[in-house]
């Protein structure tokens, strides 16, 4: 039995290294100059690359940061520091359950909430489709780091005469900053993949865009209309930005990884 | 006495400070059930005109005529729960056997690793697996997997019609894979909290690690295990990219597993950015009200049970 317990962990990891294996092949390939600087050519024409989606990508995650970051950071500082506060068990179970709803219902609320009001997709309203799904996490790994740090330090503060908001702020945030920062970037590379919720709000762009009332380019989006269009030529810059974002995904987990080993090691 | 005044004072706008930091922590950590709360009346607000028009009758209505203006999402119910029920049918067995090696039989050096490689699994996205199933599995379950499959059991009305490779059992394969991490992380993790005692006494009465897992272990941490199973039900429900990209997307009943179908997901995502209509709009919100809902309460249901056998924030990671 326990070897049928093994075969079932290799059979679980052995799609991981298929599709990695796969996307080095194919996506290193594809992988070119120009796949970084230029925008897309016209339908069916070879060249053109995905500049545009990488900056709209990032235009989105930062527009996305500046409404989960403070929301979920203090939101998170919350439940770590007043963990009986009926509030933090609240705001603990609708995280989780607001985790699993569905990206695609995350795309259909900013669509409502921004997209109908302002009458045309934008990059605002892709912001806060991915900000919505940035909270629960950035929230929970917060408050995971935050309850790591020693009660002891809180004491130590509070014995010096120090206010609570001040030890909070100036003891508890810095010792678990490292961690914060950590969950903020796990958080980040997530949303970054995230192609359902863009798909009405973001809407995708041809063309360069810096103004986020209009419709911006994304990394997933390009990737998904590469991938189901006719051209060899797109199919292969897919590849090349499937092995990008998954590069930056990889990268961030295991950074991450490596930046959780060293704080326990601390402790 | 001067000194005890300006002391009250001085703690009193400390206390004042303390509460007005609260307040704005409180504030924030309340912006969760809050949006959840906005997100329900936001879709049921935008979901109106359809709710009014077709009532319950649209979630059994088989007609989808955006130009007559019908709108029944039956066929999409059904592809979304089958293709789920196929995710689970393999993911289920395959995800408590790595549970059980990683929690029960793994040398400590190995489990970290391969934990990370199960949530490295989770952290693809979505539209990379699209890909890949598109242009390998694809490919894959037309040459190998359906040949094979007819020639053993085509006798099943399951496995009839033309080799496509696109279709609902591709759809339950690529899911399957992306669902896994969420019951191998979840049940690893209620299977380590099961007490030691528990082990012990069984290993004390002779029984072998495989009987102690099987008849301690696992009926001890069984209402966690099925809600690793229940989360990944969730996953699958709303799982959207992949399953647009591989499942074919026609909206029909077919008995077969090789016949291409339509998820409720993937008629969002290929048909809302095109709806020019109120009543289009409003259909497709309806049916994401109900994917919201459904999806809601399995991951309510998985956080009790899961809750009931290890409590303790970090037990559903991405």
């Amino acid at each position: 039995m326990s070897f049928v317990s093994f075969l079932c962990t290799v059979a679980v990891l052995a799609p991981l290294f298929l599709i990695l294996a796969f996307l080095a092949r194919t996506g290193l390939g594809a992988l070119n100059w120009d796949f970084f600087t230029k925008i897309p050519g016209a339908a069916g024409e070879a060249g053109g690359g995905m500049a545009n989606a990488i900056a709209g990508t990032v235009v989105l995650i930062g527009l996305a940061g500046l409404l989960g970051v403070p929301l979920g950071v203090l939101g998170g500082l919350y439940m770590a520091e007043y963990p009986n506060a009926r509030l933090t068990t609240l705001a603990r179970f609708t995280a989780d359950v607001m985790n699993g709803v569905p990206s695609i219902v995350m795309g259909l609320f900013a669509y409502v909430l921004v997209v109908l009001p302002l009458r045309h997709f934008s990059a605002l309203s892709g912001g806060v489709a991915l900000g919505v799904m940035l909270v629960p996490t950035v929230m929970r790994t917060t408050e995971e780091i935050v309850r790591l740090v020693p009660q002891s330090f809180r004491e130590a503060s509070l014995a010096l005469g120090i206010p609570q908001w001040k030890t909070i702020l100036r003891v508890v945030v810095p010792t678990a900053a490292a961690g914060i920062v950590t969950g903020i970037m796990v958080g980040m590379a997530r949303i970054a993949g995230e192609t359902a919720p863009l798909l009405f709000t973001a809407f995708g762009n041809r063309f360069w865009n810096w103004n986020i009332m209009q419709p911006i380019a994304a990394l997933p989006l390009q990737i998904f209309s590469y991938a189901i269009s006719p051209f060899d030529d797109w199919h292969r810059q897919a590849w090349a930005g499937a092995l990008v974002l998954v590069a930056i995904v990889l990268l961030v987990n295991i950074a991450a990884r490596a930046a959780a080993a060293r704080q326990v090691k601390l402790r | 006495m001067a000194v005890n005044v300006v002391g009250a004072a001085r703690s009193s706008v400390r206390a004042t400070g303390d509460r007005v930091f609260q307040l704005l922590l409180a504030s924030m950590a309340a912006g969760i059930p809050l949006i959840m709360g906005l997100m329900l009346v936001a879709l049921v607000a935008a979901a109106r005109p359809a709710i009014e028009r077709f009532g319950v009758g649209f979630l059994s209505g088989s007609t989808w005529d955006p130009v007559a203006g019908e709108f029944g999402v039956l066929p999409f119910i059904y592809g979304t729960l089958v293709s789920s029920a196929l995710a689970l049918l393999i993911s289920v067995p395959l995800g408590i056997g790595t549970a059980v090696f990683l929690s029960e039989l793994a040398p400590g050096w190995l489990r970290s690793p391969v934990r990370f490689l199960v949530e490295l699994l989770a952290a693809i996205p979505s539209v990379v697996y699209g890909l890949w199933g598109i242009f390998v599995l694809v490919p894959w379950v037309r040459t190998v997997l359906t040949p094979a499959l007819k020639g053993t059991l085509g006798f099943l009305p399951l496995f009839t019609g033309p080799p496509l490779g696109i279709g609902m059992l591709t759809a339950g394969l690529i899911l399957s894979v992306m669902v896994v991490p969420f019951i191998v992380a979840v049940s690893t993790e209620v299977m380590r909290a099961v007490p030691r005692s528990q082990r012990e006494a069984a290993l004390a009465l002779g029984a072998t690690t495989w009987e102690t897992t099987r008849k301690a272990v696992i009926p001890y941490a069984r209402s966690g295990i099925v809600g690793a199973i229940f989360l990944a039900l969730a996953r699958a429900l709303g799982e959207t990219m992949a399953v647009t990209m591989v499942i074919g997307n026609v909206p029909q009943i077919k008995a077969s597993l090789l016949a291409p179908a339509y998820t409720v997901s993937a008629v969002i995502a290929n048909e809302f950015a095109e709806a020019t209509q109120d009543l289009y709009v409003a259909a497709l919100v309806y049916a994401g009200l109900a994917l919201f809902l459904v999806t809601v309460i399995v991951n309510i249901l998985a956080r009790v049970l899961v809750f009931r056998v290890a409590r303790g924030p970090g037990l559903i990671r991405e």
